[in-house]
């Protein structure tokens, strides 16, 4: 994260920091939304030359993290997108590649495709109607003579209309497996999903009788449920890191504006009430800030503690997050509320980040179950 | 300052002394189990007798004081002594509520700006067992303004005669001597006319009485001065330079609430009103422990003690690297206390009526403590106060307009009486 970085990392976070300015600036964000698009698959491959998909990739498959610590180089790059609420799809392809990489065999031309920003990739992991539970799908999958039939319905499938490949859960024999599934198959049917995000598309995927050869299949049967752990693991890291990234921009915007606008002869930011209400969201943001460092360091570590440190940082971010965006439109007051200002494509964001891959309530009941001295 | 505790006088490694400190603790120090440990009631006498006679074991073994200079007493070592110490003392009976204020504060400011026989004497014997030290600050006429004290200090003679009120002294009943802090001059802004004086608290002139708190408890006291007389020698410092001394003091006070002093010696809860709710356990005891409700309300309580944990290291780490300015450290003081709101609330809402009529669950403990929820959000300067820190100095935004800033204190306007 931001805090004690070494010099490579400073290196690679200001990269991406010149890189994301100029290629994905708030301008460009509202061009691409006015477009009706979500980004661009040559800029996103270019940004796959500056090594943003391959940070969870070993170097014998041909990635590579600069630090050492892969949780915490991507969390940053996160951080640096959510800035300027960059379009493209980190978050998807990094969820992917993070279960990948866990049973790489028979998926090394994927992942280097990945890798290379080639192809795009996302996890198929929600279904209509029914909340964030990846260990239980209802969508099936069926052997057969060849590998395996799928059948069922996925939604809320980030970048699904850019998407080349799906990891699709899927129940095997009761069993929570995972399958690759190109989005040219015969059978796979793509509607995009409206969202309140400018730029992040969703969507809806049927699979009707998706017939996948046998080296479709992501690990064991008894691996799965770890892999899915540390996908919804790294995919809680990047979002509360995404949205810190947002945090600080908006702050920043914020503290200016305060210092700026005068009424009454006088600053905003001299009057105590508003002063106190920006020393709470500095508060706020700093331990923002320090759970989602807590929760990088424990994945990035592989530590048992892992499963609850997400559930906290996401509980506690998607918690705070939008309140202090609302915040902020107040104390900007009219303009806030306004198309021109760029503070809706944060708070868009914000929203979006807190309700995906589990409420800050969902969470809470998490940490009550893991807090418990003896399993209920 | 205080870097002349960090030379370090000896040959003995920081592993070799934990291993000598862990052998004469098993051999001289009353175990305990550290997942469940005792705890000393500090508005009792008998805690304090206790807590002096466990001092003056550790003294007798060589291991008290140790990041105090040798010269007053202590073991001249730095602080990865003590932080070894700290983890080998865990499973042991330490006393604890020795630590906050008397040494992390007291001692700690007297070997900044004491003179050499204050230093020669109080430190050696709050080292040695035989005294305790506390601080008389807050006066019954305002409490975030400290430098606004009106106790009085007047020349007379080659003596100061002492005239005024103060309230809130930590534990000042089971104290020896006290840091007081009066007004020596009235004609100059209010920061230029404070002197501090080391306060012998048995002497004639003073009375002392406890107050109570809305929960029974009765640590705080009052002490009333009436002509109490001081010489030259109970002046810490200079004369009308007591405003360093009292920055000095809530430097101190923020690296011990932190957890940062190396004066402190054992880091457990020094009592069981420190100790967060067990809010999973008070959710099964009630037969609510498969509620989603009460999960969701147990649970937001949980993360977020977990993120205060999270925010104290990070914001620990950002003062160190210079990422946050010293000042920040205000921001743990204002989440610790916004924490503890919250989860005593929880705890309430959790327990329902058990907080408040008493059955078979023996809840009611949870409605006493929520009657002083706002203690935390009030000791050792208010929320508000350090809202206002963290806006104009961490932050930098304007600083709140003051009547008094540049007025000579007896033009200062002060409470209607």
């Amino acid at each position: 994260m931001t805090v004690a970085a070494n010099p490579e990392q400073m290196l690679f976070a200001s990269t991406a920091q010149a890189f994301l300015e100029k290629e994905a600036s708030l301008h460009k964000v509202r061009e691409i939304h006015s477009t009706g698009g979500s980004f661009d698959a040559r800029w996103w491959q270019r940004a796959a030359e500056l090594g943003w998909a391959g940070l969870l990739v070993p170097e014998e498959l041909g990635g590579g993290s600069v630090s050492g610590d892969s949780i915490a180089d991507l969390a940053m790059l996160a951080e640096q997108a959510g800035r300027t609420v960059a379009p493209g799809p980190l978050h998807p392809v990094s969820v992917v590649l993070a279960g990948l990489v866990e049973a790489a065999q028979h998926h090394e031309g994927l992942i280097e495709s990945l890798v290379s920003g080639e192809t795009v990739a996302s996890w198929a992991v929600y279904e209509p109607g029914a909340p964030f539970s990846p260990l239980t799908p209802s969508l099936t999958a069926t052997a057969t003579d060849g590998g395996y039939r799928l059948d069922g319905v996925k939604d809320r499938v980030e970048s699904g209309d850019a998407a080349g490949v799906l990891l699709v859960t899927a129940a095997l024999d009761g069993v929570p497996r995972q399958f690759v599934v190109p989005t040219d198959t015969a059978g796979v049917g793509i509607a995009t999903q409206r969202s309140l995000d400018m730029v992040r598309h969703y969507a809806r995927v049927t699979f009707d009788g998706v017939e996948v050869g046998a080296d479709a299949v992501v690990g064991t049967a008894e691996q799965t449920a770890h892999i899915i752990e540390r996908q919804r693991q790294v995919a809680l890291v990047l979002q509360c890191a995404e949205t810190v990234g947002i945090l600080d921009a908006v702050l920043a915007m914020t503290n200016q504006w305060l210092l700026d606008r005068h009424s009454f002869g006088r600053p905003l930011a001299s009057y105590q009430a508003l002063k106190h209400r920006f020393a709470d969201m500095k508060l706020w943001f700093e331990a923002a800030r320090a759970t989602t460092a807590g929760a990088a360091e424990a994945v990035g570590a592989r530590s048992p503690q892992a499963a609850k440190l997400v559930s906290v940082a996401k509980a506690y971010v998607g918690e705070r997050a939008p309140v202090m965006l609302q915040d902020c439109v107040q104390l900007h007051g009219g303009i806030g509320v306004t198309w021109e200002h760029d503070l809706h494509l944060y708070l868009r964001r914000a929203a979006q980040n807190r309700a995906m891959f589990g409420s800050p309530e969902d969470h809470h009941r998490v940490i009550f179950d893991l807090s418990r001295k003896v399993p209920a | 300052m205080t870097d002349t505790a960090l030379s370090t006088h000896t040959d003995e490694s920081v592993a070799d002394f934990a291993v000598r400190a862990r052998t004469w603790l098993a051999e001289n120090m009353p175990p305990i189990d550290p997942d469940n440990p005792p705890f000393m009631v500090r508005a009792e006498q008998q805690s304090w007798d206790r807590a002096k006679a466990l001092q003056r074991t550790l003294h007798a073994g060589g291991f008290a004081g140790i990041c105090f200079p040798r010269e007053y007493g202590g073991l001249g070592l730095d602080m990865a002594y003590q932080k070894a110490f700290n983890a080998e003392c865990r499973a042991y009976e330490m006393p604890l509520i020795l630590n906050t204020p008397s040494f992390t504060i007291c001692a700690a400011t007297i070997l900044d700006v004491g003179s050499e026989e204050q230093k020669r004497t109080r430190i050696s014997a709050a080292i040695r067992g035989d005294e305790i030290l506390c601080q008389l600050l807050s006066e019954p006429s305002g409490g975030s303004d400290l430098a606004g004290v009106i106790t009085r200090a007047d020349r007379v003679g080659d003596k100061w005669i002492i005239n005024g009120a103060k309230t809130w002294s930590t534990s000042a009943f089971a104290a020896d001597y006290g840091l007081m802090l009066a007004r020596t001059d009235w004609n100059v802004p209010k920061h230029e006319g404070l002197t501090m004086f080391l306060v012998p608290l048995n002497a004639p002139g003073i009375t002392m009485r406890r107050i109570t708190e809305v929960n029974g408890n009765e640590e705080f006291c009052e002490e009333f001065f009436d002509g109490l007389e001081l010489g030259d020698d109970a002046v810490v410092g200079a004369v009308n330079d007591g405003w360093t001394v009292a920055s000095r003091q809530l430097h101190h006070e923020r690296r011990a609430v932190g957890g940062g002093s190396e004066f402190a010696s054992g880091t457990g809860a020094e009592n069981a009103s420190e100790m967060p709710p067990d809010h999973v356990g008070l959710a099964e005891a009630t037969g609510q422990g498969g509620d989603a409700r009460i999960q969701d309300l147990a649970g937001r309580a949980l993360a977020r003690r977990i993120v205060k944990e999270q925010l104290i290291e990070h914001v620990s780490r950002c003062i160190a690297n210079g990422s946050l300015p010293p000042n920040a450290g205000t921001l743990i003081r204002l989440f610790h206390a916004e924490t503890t709101e919250l989860e005593i609330d929880t705890a309430l809402a959790i327990a329902g009526t058990a907080a408040v009529v008493d059955d078979d669950n023996a809840l009611l403990d949870i409605g006493i403590r929520y009657l002083s929820r706002q203690t935390g959000s009030l000791g050792g300067g208010s929320s508000e106060m350090a809202r206002n820190v963290i806006g104009e100095r961490v932050l930098g935004f304007p600083r709140e307009p003051a009547a008094d800033r540049g007025v000579p204190f007896n033009q200062v306007r002060r409470n209607k009486t």
